[in-house]
């Protein structure tokens, strides 16, 4: 059984629809990539799966359980973690602070702050300073970290490299293999198509709200993904 | 030289008292980032309860706080998760406005069922015990009780702020509320944790108020007053800061009032509008956002 | 795409019956002296400045984003200005009306300068307090009556009682029309659009070139002007003052009533608003505390189940507007379509 199944996923803002029906799937152990144009939809859909967004309770299962409709705050302890679009860190909270509360829903799991610091050995160093005193990098550390403390079986992962320099995007992607082998399965939204290429077992392309191209890395020709990117 | 010493130390004490009434105002806004109307209106609303459960029974004023406060917790908890988070969102008009009309509610409703008549709880001897200092200043005893609670109000909190996971969940909550429900917490529950907590401080200060002085059922909206006045002097987001303000207006209420005794209250609005001028983030302010 | 060109209008059907019927309404208005009972044009009367005092309200609240809980402190002020400017400087008390627009407008200014440091609800508690301020300066001062008040029968004494009668029916009218088109005319002006922006979004505002601290503290006084003109009116019907009455919390309670029940941003919400509010009092005037608990209760629910008022309800579902402010585009083409 694949562990996350969409199906015909929709989202709306007011009158505004921002999703077509997407389906999509994440098998156990896979990183999956979306790619795609500002507005395509990615940032909604990951909204959608960690329930900032509202969606039909049987358009989202994961393990074969229906998530959608549940709030957000009960997805979390489902097991789906969300690192967000700009990484939202808790300004008031310490380091060490912003990596327990992602424990606050009480999932049991491998992650703990000793696991994190040995990923992340930057954060334990720095584990009392404020969040926002970090560099952009370690930030993103941080909210990964903050993420894992829930223990997910699925990680969505939003814009991992925006506004990062090439060097910290390296160090931070290197912490997939180390989170994978910990039973996390990943979701990723990049716009960086050359990155996902890379870290990606599958990747999905989406276009104005739909799914315009699905499949390997190996296997997409630079004309399939331009076109599915771009539309044209 | 004594008598003004004396008035000092009074007006001091007496921002202990003006300190629980702000701290609860200080924690819903930091949290919630709302303002509560009828604060004061609780308060009062607290007060007569323990009078009305009090004097049938003959219960002691501080064991009756044993009854009010988690009343008034639990109130608070379902009042916020049923109406108040509705009421939440970009717009800062509905809870405005909604807790103004539970203030004319209790008001109302407490004028119904106890006249417009000033009352108050006896705590007997207590009441006007004192401690002599040497010379002829003392302090009364039942307001060194009031700032000692005060305190230890306050350091309950900064240890619940700063030590547990309550805590951190309140600060991320208020931080960020979407980014909070991402990491697992029902902001519903924690906002009605946070008023719980709130009410439970103002059912404090409300049976203090009616220990210390006469309380009729339309005295809320001054506490309401004295209690903002106290957090802006104070500066937002600073804990302490909310004593220190409590302090510095109980002190101009009580300089007010010894110069002339219409002039109190009015002293207390003047140091709070000068505050305001001089230093329009108060004077211990953490946080700009007001 | 059509080439047809969109047309912007403003006017709508239900707005030139609407200025129609409060034409007639108006002459009626102005009329009642000779045809009204001496009861119902104090009826009138109370109802026009309950209208004036709840537009008032609702430029501050509705359009101007700033919510006030201390426009009593305006109204207190004017009356006061009976004592002052009547009983002891000896003027006309109906010249002093809009002399009180004035001296509260004054007022308004370092008032203003102090309260607009704090934002949103803090800038309502700190109304509030400048509200308390004004009271208990007047309960201090011995020479208006300190706080038992005064009476200003003398102000009137000399006036006969059907001029008097019909001479606070007329300014009454002038101050509930005049505040309801100047709402409107102000709206539909530059500075209108300039407030709804603010009210908006304020950096958006901002970005536009609008000064929002300007528009504000503009809306700030105008509001505090007309409560201070209804105050002054408002107490030569009631011929005695104390500070207590005067600058009673009850007098902003009932703003908030009016424009949350009617419609709060609608110049029409505040006269369903008012019309509501005299029905209920009549209902329910006889229970006392329990009628005030009423409303209460009443806006409490609009709030939290109407947010948009009667008015905003009846707007919507049948596409009302009698002033309408907004422009409206309408397509030629599109309309073909159909």
């Amino acid at each position: 059984m694949s562990l996350l199944v969409c199906q015909g996923v929709t989202a709306f803002y007011g009158d505004f629809q921002a999703l077509y029906g997407i389906d999509l799937r994440v098998e156990e152990g896979e990183t999956v990539a979306i790619i795609g144009s500002n507005g395509a939809g990615k940032s909604s859909f990951l909204r959608t799966l960690s329930g900032l967004q509202a969606a039909a309770r049987d358009s989202i299962h994961l393990d074969g359980l229906p998530l959608g409709g549940l709030p957000a705050h009960r997805i979390v302890g489902r097991g789906v973690a969300m690192v967000p679009e700009g990484r939202r860190l808790f300004p008031s909270l310490s380091v060490e602070e912003n990596l327990l509360i992602g424990a606050y829903s009480g999932r049991p799991g491998p992650w703990s702050l000793e696991r994190l610091y040995a990923l992340f050995p930057i954060l334990g160093e720095r584990r009392k300073s404020a969040a926002t005193l970090l560099s952009g990098g370690q930030q993103q550390m941080v909210a990964i970290g903050r993420a894992l403390m829930s223990n997910p079986r699925l990680l969505l992962c939003d814009e991992l490299s925006l506004g990062l320099a090439p060097v910290v995007i390296k160090d931070i992607y290197a912490a997939l293999p180390g989170i994978k082998a910990a039973g996390s399965s990943v979701l990723v939204v990049e716009q960086d198509v050359g990155q996902a290429m890379k870290v990606a077992d599958r990747l999905y392309c989406f276009q104005e709200g739909r799914v315009s191209l699905e499949g390997r890395p190996g296997d997409l020709s630079r004309e399939q993904i331009s076109l599915a990117y771009f539309g044209i | 030289m004594a008598e003004w010493l004396n008035t000092l130390l009074q007006g001091l004490l007496l921002g202990g008292l003006y300190s629980l009434f702000a701290t609860g105002l200080a924690l819903s806004f930091g949290v919630m980032r709302m303002i509560n109307i009828a604060h004061g209106d609780f308060a009062i609303l607290a007060a007569f309860v323990a009078i009305a459960v009090v004097e049938p029974l003959g219960l002691n004023p501080f064991v009756v706080l044993l009854l009010i406060v988690p009343l008034m917790g639990g109130f608070g908890y379902l009042l916020q998760r049923l109406i108040l988070n509705r009421t939440l969102g970009q717009d800062i008009l509905p809870p405005l406005l909604v807790t103004f009309g539970f203030g004319i509610i209790i008001q109302n409703l407490l004028l119904v069922m106890f006249s417009a008549d000033t009352r108050s709880l006896d705590i007997g001897a207590l009441g006007t015990a004192s401690v002599a200092l040497g010379g002829d200043v003392a302090v009364g005893v039942l307001p060194l009780i009031v700032m000692a609670v005060a305190v230890a109000v306050l350091a309950g909190l900064q240890w619940l702020f700063a030590a547990t996971p309550l805590g951190r969940a309140f600060r991320a909550a208020s931080d960020d509320s979407e980014a909070a429900q991402l990491m697992g917490i029902d902001n519903r529950h924690i906002y009605a944790l946070a008023m719980a907590i709130a009410m439970a401080i103002v059912a404090i200060a409300g049976v203090f108020l009616a220990i210390r002085a006469n309380i009729a059922p339309t005295d809320g909206p001054a506490r309401l007053l004295y209690a903002f006045e106290a957090v802006i002097i104070g500066g937002l987001g600073s804990l302490w800061g909310t004593l220190a303000g409590g302090i510095i207006l109980g002190v101009a209420q009580a300089i007010g009032l010894k110069a002339d005794p219409g002039w109190g209250i009015l002293a207390g609005h003047l140091a709070f509008l000068a505050v305001l001028v001089i230093r329009p983030n108060g004077l211990f302010a953490r946080t700009r956002e007001r | 795409m059509s080439a047809s060109t969109p047309i912007v209008e403003r006017g709508t059907r239900a707005s030139r019956v609407g200025l129609l019927l409060a034409a007639l309404l108006l002459l009626a208005a102005i009329a009642a002296p000779w045809w009204a009972e001496r009861s119902s044009q104090r009826l009138f009367t109370e109802f026009l400045y309950t209208l004036a005092l709840a537009q008032m309200w609702n430029l501050l609240a509705g359009y101007g984003g700033l919510l006030s809980v201390g426009q009593q402190g305006f109204v207190g002020l004017g009356g006061y200005c009976l004592v002052v400017l009547g009983l002891q400087a000896g003027l006309n008390p109906f010249f002093i009306v809009p002399l009180a627009g004035v001296v509260a407008a004054l007022v308004a200014i370092p008032a203003a300068a102090v309260l607009f440091r704090l934002r949103g609800a803090y800038f309502a508690v700190g109304t509030w307090v400048v509200a308390e301020v004004l009271r208990l300066l007047v309960a201090n001062t011995a020479s208006v009556g300190g706080g038992s008040g005064t009476s200003i029968t003398r102000t009137v004494s000399g006036i006969p009682a059907w001029w008097r009668e019909s001479t606070t029916l007329w300014l009454a009218l002038t101050l509930g029309a005049g505040a309801t088109l100047a709402v409107y005319f102000l709206l539909r002006s530059r500075y209108g659009l300039a407030l709804t922006a603010v009210r908006d979004s304020e950096p958006a505002a901002e970005s536009l070139g609008i000064s929002v601290a300007r528009v504000k503290w503009f809306a700030y006084l105008a509001s505090a002007a007309g409560c201070g003109m209804a105050g002054a009116l408002i107490f030569i019907t009631k011929l005695r003052i104390a500070p207590e009455a005067a600058f009673s919390m009850d007098w902003t309670a009932t703003m908030f009533f009016v424009v949350i029940i009617g419609g709060i941003g609608t110049i029409e919400g505040p006269i369903v608003g008012t019309l509501i509010f005299f029905l209920l009092r009549e209902f329910l005037s006889d229970y006392g505390s329990g009628y005030l608990i009423v409303l209460g209760t009443v806006a409490v629910a609009f709030m939290l189940w109407l947010p948009r008022g009667v008015w905003g309800l009846l707007a919507s579902r049948f596409d009302l507007h009698f002033f309408p402010v907004q422009r409206r585009l309408r397509n030629q083409a599109l309309k073909e379509e159909k």
